[in-house]
């Protein structure tokens, strides 16, 4: 049962093979075996679950089930949820409860679906490996000495273990995209401004974007259908009428024009991650696309602009953990500015306090213009770069991730080999386009994920060619052995 | 040598929306600590602001009531400093690009004018409350208490050009910005409240030189006397440091109303470093000529063109034009009591001399008066009928301040002049009846009345004044005058 699509999931439920309560009861027996080694959750309320569960049986039983009513979802606790302990993976919301949902969070709710629990994460989401949490980092199901990648690396782990039916995370340079990679299975990160950000915890304001990660795309294309839409809490939240993301999952790929930028086929690309892709793409050359030759040349630049960007905006979102009204605050210290110094310095982990300090330091009066506004202005010369390029294709292809689940505590401790983590990856956060992840083959039995990348809105298109291939081969459904 | 001070202003306006101006707490003054702190006032994890437009109208009316340009696209961002009453750790202004752009303002000082420039007008909100001293409000002594319900407020920042000369024209400026924010209906001008509060930034310069001097900022005054105070001993204090030889360090300083001296807070060294940027979670702010349409829609007749109506329409001098329009609620009183009347000279002579000396005396607001313009449009009708005189309305008016309230008979003409009769105040005008005061005068007073027949010029005005005094005053001086002259030289 827990290799099921969502799908399938839902027609269990319909047909009352199941009920919510027993196929809930499942998922939180399986974390209850598989969590204390994988540490994929960081907050676990069964008799919350449970109890939203019993409500979806009683929807399902009154015959108003929606497509994911009754089916168990991981939350990235990320996700502000009443009631619910949200940590963001830091030390600083150890205690933190939420008083309120995330958008996201009642978006599941009003679907019925059930919130299995809050899953591990990299501090604030800052990091490509869970490394950073406070809570400690997550197992790559395919192999327990190896990373998940991040900063989902808790929802990944979980889908990828099937902890859980499907599970949400989030992408501000490649948060949902890497993990889906390393772990196997399928992550969408949106068009900025599909999925409301309100009460998702921001790292990066202008870059952070929720999106679903489940075993495949049908799954996304369910799970996005929930997740998009216009909501007013949030200025950035895109008002445009609500679409149906599985509209285009049997198109044909029949003259779809398929562009490779050259730069992410380069150097630095794991040579067996390449050969994986490359199948890929001749598959889908079989299924009738067109391949182009295409050119994103500022997209080496998307590291280092992204390293200004991201903690220039972090350095200003995480200044309201000042110990002040809720958060970690030091025991003991003598005025003002003592509390402020410890409480951070406690509270916060060290890559959070880097790019602190980075993000401090580019704002600053005297290096604003050097770095920051500079920044911005190659942001949208790497945006340009994709307008150039949608001019000649359809759809972008490439590595998600230069190399497969590399082992933990290999990078810990050089902080720019992570950021490389996410080289194919930010651009797209930067532009505002929606990519993907698919599974796509292995490397010495680790999974490797090929990038979808669409032009704006066009979520619906890349699943499309995303479940075409998932029709043809079957990577998607291998899950690791060892814990079925 | 000869100073010059030269002077700017910043003032911060609280702006008259119900909610805030990134969320939908109220913005009621008074509540309970922290019961209008939502989940945005109180910057949890994940909360997003959203722009409330009224705040915005509220900017652009003000921009339109100074010939301002507005910004067709203006950016709110990001002034980052740490401060237990700023919840983010940051507040939401407009910095490169505010919504109000350069626009004017024209005082009147004594009887001269002057036009001061406002540099800009950005939106803002304000932050929340500290108090040091929490012993009687049971919180543990030596802790500070936040209040959050004033955070995200939103405010309106006015800067001026350093165009002021003087603590008279600051402070005229401050009082025509308070009187127009007001008449705008976008500020409820409470200052005590802190709804109106002024930075002065004061600098002194050799008269003649064109170079500013070093300027410190006054911060937070929220009153009229104690901004004249604070300008005048800063001006004392800069001019008399730099004939000592010393020199004046950039600094924010702060005004003590009991010492009455004005002190430094932070010299420039110490200022912040904002790092300011664009805040991500907001789109620009933009302005179109449809949405000023709208707002100039809802404008009410401005101070300036309803002064040079005043003159032309009712024939007020210029001076009394300007003392009438001075709030609307003083325009509105004047215009009601013009028309009942029909007597807007009188009108404005009773509104600027007794009834604004009534006013004063207790205390009272024009647009609270005890007298309605009805009332005193009845009184001023009775004065032009010469049913009463001058002196006897000005006298009568602080006894109607008691009693006139709600009285229906007493906002008409003919119900005050029953009423004035009865009282006995009404002027006698009766030729006959004012010449059987003067026969019993002179039947009293022979021997008066013969020492003016021998030439006693000043025989004359004691029969005046006893003919008055039998009449308890109430005969009209003219017509005494003229019976008794009669009266004698038969």
């Amino acid at each position: 049962m827990i290799n099921s699509s969502l799908k399938q999931f839902g027609q269990m439920l319909a047909k009352k093979e199941i009920s919510s309560v027993e196929m809930t009861q499942t998922f939180l027996n399986r974390i209850q075996q598989y969590n204390p080694s994988i540490n994929a959750f960081i907050t676990l309320d069964a008799d919350k679950t449970l109890a939203q569960a019993k409500l979806a049986d009683a929807r399902i039983a009154a015959g108003t089930a929606a497509p994911l009513t009754g089916i168990p979802i991981a939350q990235k606790d990320i996700f502000c949820a009443k009631g619910w302990r949200t940590t963001c993976g830091s030390k600083m919301l150890e205690t933190f409860k939420a008083p309120y949902d995330a958008h996201v969070i009642s978006q599941f709710d009003a679907e019925g679906a059930v919130n299995l629990g809050k899953t591990n994460m990299d501090e604030f989401a800052m990091g490509s490996s869970n490394e950073t949490s406070f809570f400690g980092g997550v197992k790559n199901p395919w192999d327990f000495d190896r990373v998940p990648g991040g900063s989902s690396g808790g929802s990944a782990a979980a889908v990828a273990a099937r902890l859980c039916a499907a599970a949400t995370g989030t992408d501000t340079g490649g948060s949902i995209r890497q993990p889906a990679s390393l772990c196997g299975f399928t992550g969408l990160k949106p068009t900025y401004g599909l999925v409301s950000r309100y009460g998702m915890i921001a790292f990066a304001s202008s870059l952070d974007q929720a999106g679903p990660m489940a075993k495949s795309a049908e799954d996304c294309a369910l799970m996005l259908d929930v997740m998009a839409g216009f909501d007013e809490r949030d200025s950035t939240s895109l008002n445009r009428p609500k679409e149906l993301y599985t509209r285009d999952l049997n198109m044909a790929l029949k003259g779809l024009r398929i562009g490779l930028p050259r730069e992410y086929f380069s150097e630095g690309l794991d040579a067996n991650v390449a050969k994986v892709i490359e199948a890929a793409i001749a598959e889908y050359k079989k299924l009738g696309a067109e391949i182009v030759d295409i050119s994103l040349p500022n997209s080496q630049l998307s590291i280092p602009v992204y390293y200004v960007l991201a903690p220039a905006e972090a350095s200003s979102n995480l200044s309201r953990y000042d110990g002040v009204r809720y958060g970690h605050r030091a025991a003991q210290y003598d005025d003002l500015m003592d509390m402020y110094m410890k409480s951070r310095a406690e509270g916060f982990g060290a890559e959070v306090k880097r790019r602190i300090l980075i993000g401090t330091y580019v704002l600053s009066a005297g290096y604003y213009d050097a770095y920051y506004l500079k920044a911005q202005q190659i942001r949208r010369l790497i945006a340009d770069d994709f307008v150039q390029a949608f001019k000649k294709c359809d759809i972008i292809m490439g590595p998600t991730a230069p190399s497969t689940a590399f082992k933990a505590g290999e990078k810990a401790d050089d902080p720019v080999a992570m950021y490389l983590q996410d080289v194919y990856t930010i651009a797209t956060n930067l532009a505002g386009l929606p990519g993907m992840s698919i599974p796509a083959g292995f490397s010495n039995g680790l999974p490797v994920g090929l990038q979808i990348m669409g032009n704006y809105f066009d979520e619906a298109r890349m699943l499309g060619v995303a479940h075409a291939y998932q029709q043809v081969t079957d990577w998607h459904q291998k899950a690791p052995e060892g814990i079925l | 040598m000869e100073w010059e001070v030269v002077i700017g202003l910043e003032t911060h306006t609280q702006l008259q929306t119900k909610t805030k101006i990134f969320s939908g707490a109220s913005t009621a003054f008074g509540a309970e600590p922290n019961t209008q702190a939502d989940v945005v006032s109180t910057a949890l994890p994940g909360v997003l602001p959203v722009l409330n437009r009224e705040a915005v109208n509220c900017a652009i009316k003000f921009g339109l009531a100074i010939n301002a340009e507005i910004a067709p696209r203006s950016v709110f961002a990001r002034k980052n400093y740490f401060y237990p009453d700023l919840p983010k750790g940051y507040q939401i202004s407009q910095y490169e690009l505010p919504i109000v752009g350069k626009g004017k303002l024209t005082i009147q000082v004594g009887d001269k004018e002057k036009i001061i420039n406002i540099t800009r007008a950005h939106l803002e909100e304000d932050a929340g409350k500290s108090s040091h001293d929490l012993k009687s409000g049971g919180a543990v002594e030596g802790m500070s208490g936040i209040d959050l319900n004033r955070a995200g407020t939103p405010l309106l920042e006015i800067v001026t050009e350093p165009d002021m000369r003087s603590a008279a024209e600051a402070v005229a400026y401050a009082k025509k910005l308070h009187e127009l924010v007001q008449w705008i209906d976008i500020c409820d001008g409470n200052m005590q409240e802190g709804s109106f509060r002024c930075d002065v930034n004061v600098s002194v310069r050799p008269k003649g030189s064109e170079k500013l001097g070093t300027r410190r900022e006054i911060k937070n005054l929220n009153s009229f006397k104690f901004m004249t105070q604070a300008i005048e001993y800063e001006t004392r204090w800069q001019i008399e440091t730099l004939e000592d030889g010393g020199k004046i360090q950039q600094a924010t300083v702060l005004f003590n109303p009991d010492t009455g001296e004005t002190k430094s807070m932070r010299s420039k060294e110490e200022a912040n470093d904002y790092r300011y940027f664009p805040d991500p979670d907001l789109l620009p702010l933009e302005v179109t000529e449809a949405d000023k349409a709208r707002v100039q829609a809802t404008m009410p007749e401005l101070p300036e063109a309803m002064k040079a109506r005043f003159e032309a329409e009712y024939g007020l001098s210029r001076y009394d034009a300007a003392l009438m329009t001075q709030s609307t609620a003083h325009a509105k009183y004047f215009e009601q009591t013009a028309k009942i009347s029909n007597q807007p000279k009188l009108a404005a002579n009773f509104l600027s001399g007794e009834i604004a000396a009534l006013l004063n005396a207790d205390n009272i607001d024009i647009s609270n008066c005890p007298i309605p313009p009805e009332n005193l449009a009845a009184v001023i009708g009775l004065v032009a009928n010469q049913k009463i005189s001058n002196k006897t309305a000005k006298d009568i008016l602080p006894n109607l301040w008691k009693v006139v309230s709600g009285n229906f008979i007493l906002s008409t003409y003919e119900g005050m002049l029953l009423h004035l009769t009865q009282m006995g105040a009404v002027q006698i005008n009766d030729a006959s009846a004012i010449e059987a005061i003067i026969d019993g005068v002179l039947a009293a007073n022979q021997a008066m009345a013969e020492e003016f027949k021998a030439g006693k010029e000043k025989a004359f005005n004691a029969l005046v004044g006893q003919a008055m005094k039998a009449s308890k005053g109430k005969a009209n001086p003219a017509q005494v005058n003229e019976i008794l002259k009669k009266k004698l030289s038969s």
